[in-house]
């Protein structure tokens, strides 16, 4: 789930302070935000790549990979997340049955319909069956591309799945050394953990301010901003927030009578974004969810000191958020990250949805609610895929779900 | 001249089984017996799975071996898996997951009444040995929320760039020192003698001998084995429960010489139906079976004199036939190799190449898949699979869809209508071959 | 004559081809699938048999010298003749069985007077049934139980209320008989209706009565020629119980992909929607099937959808095409999920979309479906033959046309009007080489 777990709600800089008086407005930031998310051509990332002789470009899907050792290597990190509602997938079906996911279809889609030509690696973590064979097809289609199975430990020890961990990521970080030319060294990889560390203070500002003020960051927005991230070279994402910070905390915008919800589902298959909006028209505010975890997987910031690899590898094993993908090794920890976020950000009630055939979300759905029976926690669920049409249902049973919220919490 | 006529119904006939399978179904009958008594007898149970099962291991601490897969299995040539999932579905799990989980799941809440009618131990741990299937880790989350028992992850890296790394290899070697044997040693009381574990690994390897042995009888035309059908019963032995004991060679060593008798005498597969006729099709299989119409899916193959050469199902616990053993000499590390080996451990591309090379080297006709529908460790990539064995043997390849144990996902019409198409498009493209050379 | 007989059972409808040792078509029949599949066959089949006499008098009346009818006519003519002769064949058939169904408690104390109603009854129908095949009479259906059942309601209903007689008692009696009915094989020889019709057609046409020299010979001589049916071959959909012997079964798809290169002789790849599934199927020089794939187990996007569709904005089925035609803006529709369809049919309606924008969205959708399908099958090589029901709808059509361009270029597309005949005509060219010997692998 989201969010800092320790309180890192430095350097929001949001309240009416001057910082806005310069700045562009909400509406400006996010409709550049949402050119970035309509584009399914990438050209920011093209022109970033055509900017530089030696320039390279690395995709990964959800739910997690080091972007700091891409980074490193001076190379951009690409989130690929499918192709929404607005890609027409005529190639992606005939790769996949009726029963598996969306997201994989529409990535090779993308893939196959050169969308993607311009990509140099493609890494495809450690998240499900259906991301983990993707890989292999990757392979097979598109011999030239740089293609990795990103592993992760779900060993937490750290002379255990610490050390395979480190062991991993030199391995990635000398194929990406290969890559460039030349190898990356620690002082580059350093650097970059210090760029993101920065980077995931502002995100994870960013919902600390939702969670306290959601009115001022509409769902939508919140999520067009990171989703930025995940296209932009992460500096000029870090300033993207900030600016949005200081517009959204000058801007006084209207506060409704909604309920506050958690999201949860939502890591690896993207909702369409009218299904982000409709939530907040059915009268739920979302102050937390698990979009896009890659851009505050970590919770704390990683050590600058002593070995960068070592660093991220304790990260990822102590500090790193909780999701289906990952093995929880204690029973009584089941769950309560979902209950922390609910307490955290205040929120009355969580929302389940799950893409359809999505594995790890639905088998771990009824762990996740038994957890919030027993905390006594309202929540529903529902199914999406990346191009669900309808939002009808969805509205009334988010609907019917703030009603009842409020009713329960008026008796 | 009249063709039109009005089908009768063939009267049903008594199954027909080969020695080795009575024998089989012996040594299953007792080790079920084991299971449901361990309450009297005092013994300990640990559940596990069929990929990267550390059967060896387990016994070294005198433990008995219960796979929830199996169960399902049981569940569905029964025909109550059926009834299972729709329960577990009941109380809350989703349509679109896995059918082995759920049917597991539901058999539970029903009273988890094991194939001889009584009931299934709960057991003492859980060895996650998460290996070629991301479902295990939350299939074993859930059993554990039920149990609250002791459960021990085992994380098999996937081979996904196409090798094995000493760093895999570390990795698993470490998890089985010191997280997998000291917990084990707690629960079960029993201290960890690795020469014990030697002496068992030593004996899963004459089993294994004897069971590639048999694999590869059909290589011979007509075979004597169909390496799918009959290859389920084949693997049951040292997949499950019985990999490393004396009964497993005794069984091997039988059924081998069996085959061989077979071979002899120029005989063709034992079926539910009897000997069965002539070849006129060698297929390579790709995918797991259905469970709950195990045998009409099998008559639709025998009654046309199809063949199943060889199938990547029958490696999901192993890859012997392309010459992995389990080793005496570095006992923690032939267990890490055996489940990092395992088929749904490997990336596409290997998969790629093994059924194509089966193609090629049992002389198969051409690929058919049946993609299930729980599996999306098997089944996400398969028509790329398709494509790509196609193209590199310039062999025809069929798809049909099924699901293990839930019997809503078998449509026998559809597969039907598929297989026979499949089948007359083979013999067509003989005969136009023939025609044009 | 030699004559090979291929035999199609759908789900809805049983279709039969007769070939000639030519190759050529000489006779098509089609008839309802009904539950009973051996007489679904023996209609569909005597149907073809009963097209093969007419191609046969149509050449052997061009061939013959000094004919002054004009062929069209009185072809066109006789036909309507010997279908009227079939319907009041089967209405005797029906008459007969309604009565013999009249007993037991539910009559009691009634039976003549329920006789006496049905006696009333076919005679109004008998009376009526001339004008159900005039020249230029439009018939919903060409099945027995279609035409005749409408009529029988109407009359039934009028007579048993002058009767005052319970309605319920002359349609039970309808109920009952019409399966039977339809299930018995017609009795009547085909040469002897054949005979009737033509004295019918020459009693109402006086200015044929001249030409009676010259045509009954024809006639006559055609009659004698036995249609000997040499070999049959049948084929349908996955059914265990086809009402042929094995050796006599080949599979629908090589079916529909040899139909298809018999219809267009330069097919490579072959499309069908049907109502249950959609195929794509390669085939080759000879119309030998080298690859197929169908849809799985999700029925998405085959036929039916659009049937769903038709239900859910209340419009016949074959209306749904022209009104997509209108649309210049086709809305984007992501679910070809039948049971999400409606629901995202309302939601859009209810946002003031337009319905010929939606509904070109969904034939979109649905050709979409059936491009992944052919994807997986091999893709497209030219010529491209589209067959099925879905094949009629110009909608469906424009979509098609547009994606195969966009993604194989110039393609020649066949649609064929016939195309319903497709797995029929396939098996008949299998009956055809399989009686040749041709066709290895099918054991004696």
């Amino acid at each position: 789930m989201a969010a800092s777990l320790n309180g890192h709600s430095n350097g929001s800089g949001h309240g009416n302070g001057s910082a806005s008086s310069a700045g562009a407005g909400t509406a400006d930031i996010v409709a550049r935000a949402q050119a970035l998310f309509d584009d399914l051509s990438f050209t920011a990332a093209r022109a970033w790549k055509d900017a530089g002789p030696d320039r390279k470009v690395v995709g990964y899907m959800p739910i997690y990979v080091p972007r700091e050792v891409i980074h490193a290597a001076g190379f951009l990190p690409l989130g690929i997340l499918g192709g929404g509602d607005q890609l027409e997938v005529i190639h992606g079906d005939a790769y996949y049955q009726s029963y598996i996911c969306r997201i994989p279809r529409s990535t090779i889609e993308l893939g196959v319909s050169g969308r993607l030509d311009f990509v140099d690696g493609m890494l495809f973590p450690s998240i499900c069956d259906v991301i983990r064979n993707l890989s292999g097809m990757w392979k097979t289609m598109f011999p030239n591309v740089y293609v990795r199975y990103f592993d992760v430990p779900q060993n937490y020890r750290d002379d255990i799945g610490g050390n395979y961990y480190v062991n991993e990521l030199s391995e990635l970080m000398h194929d990406l050394g290969t890559l460039r030319g030349r190898p990356i060294t620690d002082e580059e990889l350093r650097a970059s953990i210090a760029v993101y560390n920065e980077n995931r203070r502002l995100v994870r500002a960013l919902y600390d301010f939702r969670a306290e003020r959601p009115w001022q960051v509409p769902a939508a927005e919140a999520y067009l901003i990171l989703r930025a991230g995940l296209v932009l070279p992460v500096e000029e994402h870090t300033a993207l927030i900030r600016e949005y910070l200081a517009a959204a905390g000058a801007e006084e915008r209207p506060k409704r009578d909604n309920c506050r919800v958690v999201v949860t589902g939502l890591f690896c298959e993207q909702p369409p974004l009218n299904l982000i909006k409709s939530l907040e028209l059915a009268g739920c505010y979302v102050v937390d969810d698990d979009l896009l975890l890659v851009t505050r997987w970590l919770t704390e910031d990683v050590p600058l000191e002593g070995n960068p690899l070592q660093n991220l590898a304790l990260a990822f094993l102590h500090h790193s958020e909780s999701t289906a993908a990952k093995y929880e090794p204690n029973l009584k920890e089941k769950g309560q990250h979902l209950v922390r976020a609910v307490k955290r950000s205040g929120a009355e009630g969580v929302i389940f949805a799950s893409p359809s055939f999505c594995d790890p979300a639905l088998l771990d759905r009824p762990m996740l609610q038994h957890v919030l029976k027993d905390a006594g926690i309202p929540y529903i669920a529902f199914k999406y895929a990346e191009n669900s049409g309808q939002m009808q249902p969805i509205r009334e049973q988010a609907g019917t779900f703030a009603d009842s919220i409020k009713l329960w919490s008026g008796t | 001249m009249t063709t039109i006529v009005t089908p009768k119904a063939a009267p049903a006939k008594e199954v027909v089984k080969d020695d080795s399978m009575v024998k089989q179904k012996e040594m299953m009958a007792a080790h079920y017996d084991r299971l449901t008594s361990a309450s009297e007898t005092g013994a300990k149970v640990v559940s596990t799975f069929v990929p990267g099962n550390l059967n060896e291991l387990i016994m070294c601490f005198d433990l008995l071996n219960n796979l929830p897969e199996v169960n399902a299995i049981q569940s569905g040539l029964r025909r109550q898996s059926g009834a299972y999932v729709l329960e577990a579905e009941k109380i809350g799990h989703s349509e679109d997951v896995c059918t082995y989980v759920k049917s597991d799941v539901g058999m539970m809440a029903k009273g988890n009444i094991g194939p001889n009618g009584k009931k299934l131990p709960n057991p003492d741990a859980l060895l996650l040995s998460y290996t070629g299937c991301f479902t295990f880790m939350k299939w074993f989350e859930l059993l554990r929320e039920q149990y609250k028992c002791e459960t021990i992850m085992l994380h098999t890296p996937y081979m996904g760039d196409g090798k094995i790394t000493p760093n895999m290899v570390e990795y698993m070697v470490k998890q089985i020192k010191e997280e997998v044997i000291p917990k084990l040693e707690r629960i079960s009381g029993v201290k960890f003698d690795i020469d014990r574990l030697r002496e068992y690994l030593k004996k899963s390897a004459k089993a294994e001998d004897d069971l590639v042995h048999v694999l590869k009888t059909a290589k011979n035309k007509p075979s004597p084995i169909d390496a799918y059908f009959g290859g389920i019963y084949y693997i049951g032995p040292i997949f499950g429960a019985f990999r490393g004991t004396e009964d497993a060679i005794d069984y091997y060593r039988f059924l081998r010489a069996e085959c061989e008798a077979r071979l002899a005498e120029g005989k063709g597969p034992v079926t539910p139906d009897g000997d069965m006729g002539k070849e006129r099709y060698r297929l390579v299989v790709e995918g797991p079976p259905n469970y709950t119409n195990f045998r009409q899916f099998w008559k639709m193959f025998y009654d046309e004199g199809a063949v199943v050469v060889a199938s990547s199902y029958t490696k999901v616990g192993g890859v012997y036939d392309l010459g992995f053993r389990h080793d005496p000499d570095k006992p923690l590390e032939t267990l890490a190799e055996y489940c990092l080996g395992v088929y749904t451990n490997r990336s596409l591309p290997m998969r790629i190449e093994m059924l194509a090379n089966y193609i090629d080297e049992y002389q198969a006709d051409g690929l058919l898949i049946n993609s299930i529908k729980s599996c999306n460790s098997f089944s996400a990539g398969q028509l790329l699979i398709m494509r790509e064995v196609e193209k590199r043997t310039g062999k025809p390849a069929a798809f049909v869809e099924s699901d293990l144990v839930d019997p809503r996902y078998f449509s026998a019409a559809n597969i039907k209508n598929r297989l026979e198409s499949y089948f007359q498009m083979i013999e067509q493209r003989r005969a136009g071959g023939r025609a044009a050379a | 004559m030699k004559t090979f007989v291929g035999i199609d059972l759908g789900s809805t409808t049983t279709k039969a081809i007769l070939l000639d040792e030519n190759r050529d078509v000489i006779g098509r029949g089609i008839t309802n699938s009904r539950s009973n599949y051996a007489t679904a066959a023996r209609v569909a089949s005597e149907e073809a048999r009963v097209d093969g006499r007419f191609t046969l008098f149509r050449r052997a009346l061009t061939e013959a010298e000094g004919i002054s009818v004009r062929l069209d006519d009185f072809l066109g003519a006789l036909e309507r003749a010997f279908r009227l002769e079939q319907f009041l064949e089967q209405l005797d058939d029906l008459q007969q069985t309604c009565i013999g169904l009249v007993q037991g408690d539910r009559f009691a104390g009634r039976e003549s007077g329920v006789k006496e109603a049905l006696a009333e009854v076919f005679t109004r129908l008998r009376a009526e049934a001339p004008e159900l095949y005039a020249p230029g009479a439009k018939r919903k259906s060409d099945f027995f139980r279609d035409i005749a059942g409408s009529r029988y309601h109407t009359q039934a209903e009028e007579v048993a209320r002058d009767a005052s007689l319970p309605y319920e008692l002359l349609l039970n009696v309808y109920d009952k008989s019409i399966i039977d009915v339809e299930n018995r094989p017609p009795a009547g020889g085909l040469s002897e209706k054949f005979r009737r019709a033509l004295a019918r057609v020459l009693e109402a046409d006086p200015q044929l009565q001249s030409a009676r020299g010259d045509v009954l010979p024809v006639i006559e001589r055609t009659l004698a020629v036995d249609l000997e049916e040499t070999y049959l071959v049948g084929t349908g959909y996955g059914r265990v119980t086809l009402p042929f012997s094995k050796e006599h079964i080949r599979s629908e798809i090589l079916c529909h992909g040899l139909g298809a290169h018999m219809m267009y002789p330069s097919t490579r790849t072959v499309l069908d929607i049907g109502g249950q599934d959609t195929k794509g199927i390669q085939v080759d020089a000879q119309g030998i099937v080298v690859n197929f794939q169908m849809n799985d187990r999700c029925a998405a996007g085959c036929g039916r959808y659009l049937g769903y569709i038709a239900d859910e904005m209340n419009m016949g089925l074959h209306e749904l095409g022209p009104l997509a035609m209108k649309s210049d803006r086709p809305a984007r529709i992501n679910s070809t999920c039948t049971v999400f369809a409606g629901a995202e049919l309302r939601d859009r309606l209810s946002l003031g979309e337009k319905r010929e924008d939606i509904l070109a969205g969904l034939h979109r959708a649905i050709i979409l479906r059936a491009i992944s399908i052919i994807s997986r099958s091999g893709g497209v090589t030219d010529e491209f033959t589209f067959t099925g029901g879905v094949a009629k709808n110009e909608a469906a059509v424009r979509e098609l046309r547009k994606l195969i361009k966009e993604n194989y270029g110039e393609v020649t597309i066949n649609i064929n009007p016939e195309s319903i005949y497709t797995g029929a005509l396939g098996a008949a060219e299998f009956a055809r080489r399989a009686h040749s010997g041709q066709i290895q692998g099918v054991e004696p």
